[in-house]
């Protein structure tokens, strides 16, 4: 049987469809869930998919850390369910405490759309279990709020534990340590600003997001 | 009794402030030769009910740290009136 991945959607997403595409391009099974669901049975993984949740007021992913969804997203992260947030969805999981540090306006106040080089820094995550360390993967970003930042004793914690999962290779946008994307403490919630699910057949420019959505659906696999 | 409680939100010291550093930037051209820095914030304006000036001031102070401020990279100053 195959996992089923849920997508969650908060007004304003706008990346749950690419991300439902690529999942069961995958061999997952991918299923919308709504930010005012408060129940996830059925699910084996998450994807928090990208866009303006709550149409990014205040500061992006502080209103969605209040909607009803989120008590089960943290229960179901506890668990040691697989969670990916990306781009807006990794900005939800630091708002929401589930990942530490916050993502801040990028460093020259651009917004950033094009192509990442981004290098595998740590496979001890559900998002890069079945890359290889140091393998370079080209995966587009599209944010602007995308700088992600730190105090230093987080900084030397995330280090000491392997938790920087990837980093780029040409910081874009001023992120403390290239950081594209980090892991909380058991490795099973992985936040990232780039969009592997925009990356998933060379149609689209490049595949390279497959090996990241790959790991994901197998750590998703392993519980169904 | 009603209270008007403000609440400035600003970047914590140490934190890069690009929008303020590129206001600063475009400053001189407007002959403003002689500021040496601008740091942006944001200003929120919560109207609320509250027994006394204390009690506005403690309920403030907590909502500005659960939401209005992210107090990984940001920090609050509260000033509270008679509505």
């Amino acid at each position: 049987m195959s996992a089923t991945i849920g997508v969650i959607v908060y007004p304003g997403t706008n990346c749950e469809h690419d991300a439902v595409l690529a999942l069961e391009s995958l061999g997952a099974t991918a299923q919308l869930v709504f930010h005012d669901q408060s129940s996830l049975s059925g699910l084996d993984g998450l994807v928090i998919a990208g866009g303006f949740a709550h149409g990014d007021y205040l500061r992006p992913g502080a209103i969605a850390r209040f909607s009803p969804v989120m008590a089960a997203i943290e229960d179901f992260a506890r668990s040691g369910g697989p969670v990916v947030g990306i781009c807006n969805g990794f900005q939800v999981l630091c708002e929401s405490g589930l990942l530490p540090g916050a993502l801040q306006k990028n460093k020259g106040l651009r917004f950033l759309c094009e192509d990442a080089t981004l290098r595998v820094a740590s496979t001890s995550s559900v998002l890069t279990a079945q890359a290889t360390l140091d393998q370079e993967l080209v995966v587009p970003i599209n944010h602007f709020s995308g700088c992600y930042t730190c105090d230093i004793d987080t900084l030397r914690q995330l280090r000491e534990e392997d938790r920087i999962v990837l980093r780029y290779v040409d910081n874009p946008n001023g992120s403390v340590d290239d950081i594209a994307g980090i892991a909380n403490e058991t490795g099973n919630v992985v936040g990232l600003m780039p969009h592997p699910e925009r990356a998933y057949r060379d149609l689209l420019g490049s595949s390279d997001g497959v090996v990241l959505l790959g790991s994901l659906i197998a750590a998703a696999t392993t519980r169904v | 009794m009603k209270y008007l409680a403000y609440v400035d939100v600003k970047l914590r010291p140490g934190i890069s402030d690009p929008e303020g550093a590129t206001i600063a930037r475009a400053l001189p051209a407007l002959g403003f030769d002689s500021v040496h820095a601008v740091h942006v914030g944001k200003r929120f304006t919560v109207e609320l009910e509250a027994s006394d000036a204390h009690a506005a001031q403690a309920l403030a102070a907590s909502l500005a740290d659960r939401l209005l401020a992210n107090t990984v990279i940001e920090e609050s100053v509260i000033h509270v009136t008679e509505a």
